[in-house]
């Protein structure tokens, strides 16, 4: 197997998240705490955050579809998924999330529906892209630690 | 509190398994012995069990019981008062840093945390 074009496309892949805006600096931040006691830290945490995620969408999801739309319990629900996209660095995701809770405030559910059809989107292209990035690593070997892309 | 050759013990409380898990990261490269809860009831249980907590670090927006009244609840019991209670929180918000401040927080984190912001806090546990 070709480890050195498996990395190299795993670097390509990490660079095009933050050249596209997928991930902030939060994820350095991710990346600088893993060590060879947490080795594999970063995928750890992003496993947990989209479980969570998921949760919470499933909640905001529930919630959008009641008759009588409780504006403060929606904004509760965003406000716990922006805090998990702000941990992890998902910075589209946190922009969406920033946008709904706007609406959420001005009461405009119509404005809330087309924010989250939005977050979904995002979720979903960051949960392929991750869910890629984080094979190729496996597959590359524990061997190297990507660099930071020049900023 | 610990002496300085021992091994200090900080409870992490925090309901978002992302967030705790961060955080306790953060606290175990600085080689503190961390227990990690995900609510302030745990974490009044895990305090009345576990005699040596050298601080707390809990999230502001929790479900049920807020950090703010683990705050309260801690600086209210004897026992527990001059454990130092660090308070994090996504959002800044003055009045909300200056009520925590007032009931006897040690400090007030916007997250996300950075591990700067765990070795001033720890810097002063340990002077």
């Amino acid at each position: 197997m070709d480890y050195v074009h498996l990395r190299r496309q795993a670097a390509s892949l990490r660079k095009g998240l933050f050249d596209q805006g997928y991930l902030d600096e939060q994820f350095y931040q991710l990346e600088d705490l893993q060590d060879d006691a947490s080795p594999n830290f970063v995928e750890e945490v992003v496993t947990l955050f989209f479980r969570d995620s998921a949760r919470l969408m499933a909640n905001i999801d529930q919630a959008l579809d009641k008759c009588v739309k409780d504006f403060n319990k929606l904004d509760v629900y965003m406000q716990q998924l922006k805090g998990s996209c702000t941990s992890i660095g998902a910075s589209r995701m946190k922009t969406e999330c920033t946008a709904f809770r706007e609406c959420c405030r001005d009461e405009n559910i119509e404005g809330c529906m087309r924010s989250f059809q939005k977050i979904k989107r995002e979720h979903s292209v960051l949960r392929q892209k991750l869910e890629s990035y984080f094979q190729l690593l496996r597959q590359a070997g524990p061997v190297e630690c990507a660099t930071r892309p020049n900023k | 509190m610990g002496s300085g050759d021992c091994e200090l013990h900080v409870l992490a409380v925090d309901d978002s398994s992302v967030d705790r898990a961060v955080i306790a990261r953060i606290l175990r490269n600085s080689k503190y012995r961390v227990t990690a809860v995900d609510s302030a009831e745990r974490a009044l249980e895990v305090l009345e069990m576990e005699p040596n907590v050298n601080m707390i670090i809990t999230d502001y927006c929790m479900p049920e019981m807020n950090g703010y009244e683990l705050l309260r609840r801690v600086k209210g019991s004897r026992d527990l008062r001059e454990i130092p209670v660090v308070i994090m929180s996504s959002e800044y918000i003055p009045n909300r840093i200056t009520r925590c401040m007032e009931e006897g927080a040690e400090d007030f984190l916007i997250k996300p945390v950075r591990p700067s912001d765990v070795s001033r806090l720890c810097g002063r546990l340990r002077n």
